[in-house]
């Protein structure tokens, strides 16, 4: 019984590290406040979970579900890409809505408020990750892959464009670089990871329904890279880490569901103010929150 | 024959009813190092920002080696060769000596996938002779966030200069530097004359340029109102009227 409940809080953990450094790429390293990341997670648990339910093979799903969102997160990219700072965050927070909008009344394909139940557990190969063990030892795989992905991107050259553009846009652009190309390329990146992550976690929950995609949502993910720090990958796995465990101590208090819920939104609420007041460069970031 | 590498004719931009920059025009030849000088707001960094392409023009026509730059994006002008300082210096705070040196330096950065899996030509050499010529003795790795004003004033010239480029542009880049570090820009700008680069400078201290500049322009409420030779321009009237005041 403990073993299944650390298990399911490992795959999770896993599951959002993913989404955490996919959202650090853009939000961190780039600058770009992206809050519609939520809805990127959302349309790869959609793309995954309706794929798989033609009878398309898991592997297909999952690849699809991260190209799909990728191209999503390069449209919305293109869409906004006049915006800056404050009125690029509202936008992609328009975009967070009309995709929960859409998930909720594009019945026929969605189901809408009912969600889409009974997604199949994956098969690899003809090897069934039927059992947690399994699937977390995939999830694993998954977030070292996607960890060394984005790892290798910020290292490069190309990540110090990032960097560049973060700091001064105007500075790169009268060096040539083009900004735009720059920010199509890591938004449909960190699009594609957020849909890989929406497709493990769609066929580990195997029920999604749209309310796991809410803009709401999107503050657990901010909390996490914020706590761990801007433009630091170790800092959002850390940060994943913790604010997944630091509500799990409720547990051991027998409190009624209602209280349950909202007692972790006030701890990440307070999570959220002591690091702004005390570490505002997160658990392990070099940059100050601006 | 003239080589002209830069032609501005009857340039104008407008900010609302104010005239920023009213039919001015100028020209600069290969190997020349021109001088734009004049009172604040008299639209000096408003015509480099033409120039680059961070403002759109209202009206004339703008060539940089024989092609039409006025409406082009400013990256797209950048690529043509103009390389240029901003008179508040813009740094990449949180990056270091090297990695802004190897960002002008690189073309190839924006592939994301050539970057991530073949990396970059080792550019050690050209970083360190550039360094060289500015004369920034900092560690490769420090941050331009903790660089000093005049160093990174010192950085902003290397990153300008590191960029390929036939054309530098140079605003103000003795603005608010103490006596010592203006003298060494000047030694600086002198060698680059001497190496036969090509030199757009702004300048607000008439002092500074008469000995490097080949030809001064001076703006006046967005016009040009006089140009030529430095020791002509000292002795204008209408300069002295307008941008000494006497």
């Amino acid at each position: 019984m403990f073993e299944a409940y650390i298990l399911n809080l490992l795959i999770l953990i896993g599951i959002y590290i993913i989404l955490g450094v996919s959202l650090n790429l853009v939000l961190g390293f780039t600058g770009l406040i992206n809050l519609g990341h939520i809805a990127l997670f959302g349309i790869g648990a959609y793309t995954s979970a309706l794929l798989a339910g033609i009878g398309l093979p898991f592997f297909v799903a999952f690849f699809a579900a991260g190209l799909i969102s990728g191209l999503f997160g390069f449209a919305l990219i293109f869409a906004t890409r006049k915006l800056k700072g404050d009125y690029f965050a509202l936008a992609t927070l328009g975009f967070a809505f009309v995709t929960y909008s859409l998930m909720l009344n594009l019945q026929e394909l969605t189901r809408g408020p009912l969600g889409i139940a009974g997604i199949s557990k994956p098969s690899i190969f003809g090897l069934a990750l039927t059992n947690n063990i399994s699937y977390f030892v995939f999830v694993y795989l998954v977030v070292v892959l996607t960890v060394i992905a984005i790892y290798s991107i910020v290292k490069s050259p190309f990540g110090k464009l990032l960097h560049a553009a973060r700091n001064d846009e105007i500075g790169l652009r009268v060096l040539g670089k083009n900004t735009n190309k720059i920010k199509f390329k890591v938004m449909a990146v960190s699009g594609f990871f957020a849909g890989i992550a929406g497709s493990l976690f769609a066929h580990y929950i195997s029920f999604i329904d749209p309310s796991s995609f809410y803009i709401t949502e999107i503050i657990l993910i901010l909390s996490i890279v914020i706590v761990g720090g801007i433009a630091s990958i170790q800092g959002t796995i850390a940060g994943t880490i913790l604010i997944f465990l630091i509500p799990e101590i409720l547990r051991f208090f027998d409190l009624p569901s209602g209280v349950l819920g909202a007692s972790r939104q006030i701890i990440y609420a307070v999570i959220l103010i002591g690091i702004l007041l005390y570490k505002p460069r997160g658990l392990f970031g070099r940059i100050d929150l601006e | 024959m003239k080589n002209v590498i830069l032609e501005i004719k009857n340039v104008s931009k407008n900010f609302g009813g104010v005239k920023a920059l009213d039919e001015a025009s100028l020209e600069i030849e290969k190997g020349k190092i021109i001088a734009v000088i004049g009172p604040n707001g008299s639209g000096k960094s408003t015509m480099f920002n033409v120039i680059s392409g961070l403002y759109r023009v209202n009206g004339g026509e703008i060539y940089f080696n024989r092609n039409r730059v006025d409406g082009m994006a400013d990256f797209d002008i950048a690529n043509l060769g103009i390389s240029r300082t901003f008179q508040e210096v813009r740094l990449f705070k949180n990056l270091t000596i090297r990695d802004h040196l190897e960002i002008a330096l690189s073309t190839e950065d924006e592939k994301m996938f050539k970057s991530v899996f073949i990396g970059e030509i080792e550019k050690e050499k050209k970083i360190r002779e550039i360094l060289e010529l500015v004369g920034l003795d900092k560690s490769l790795k420090t941050e331009a966030i903790n660089l000093s004003y005049g160093q990174r004033k010192l950085l902003d010239l290397a990153v300008a200069f590191a960029k390929k480029h036939d054309l530098l542009m140079l605003d103000e880049p003795v603005a608010g530097i103490n006596p010592e570090l203006r003298k060494n820009i000047k030694g600086i700008l002198k060698k680059l004359k001497k190496s036969g680069e090509t030199i757009l400078l702004i300048e607000h201290d008439m002092n500074f340029v008469m000995d490097i500049a080949d030809n001064v322009y001076v703006l006046d409420h967005g016009k040009v109102i006089a140009s030529g030779k430095p020791k002509q321009i000292q002795k204008n009237k209408k300069v002295l009227e307008a941008y000494l005041g006497e």
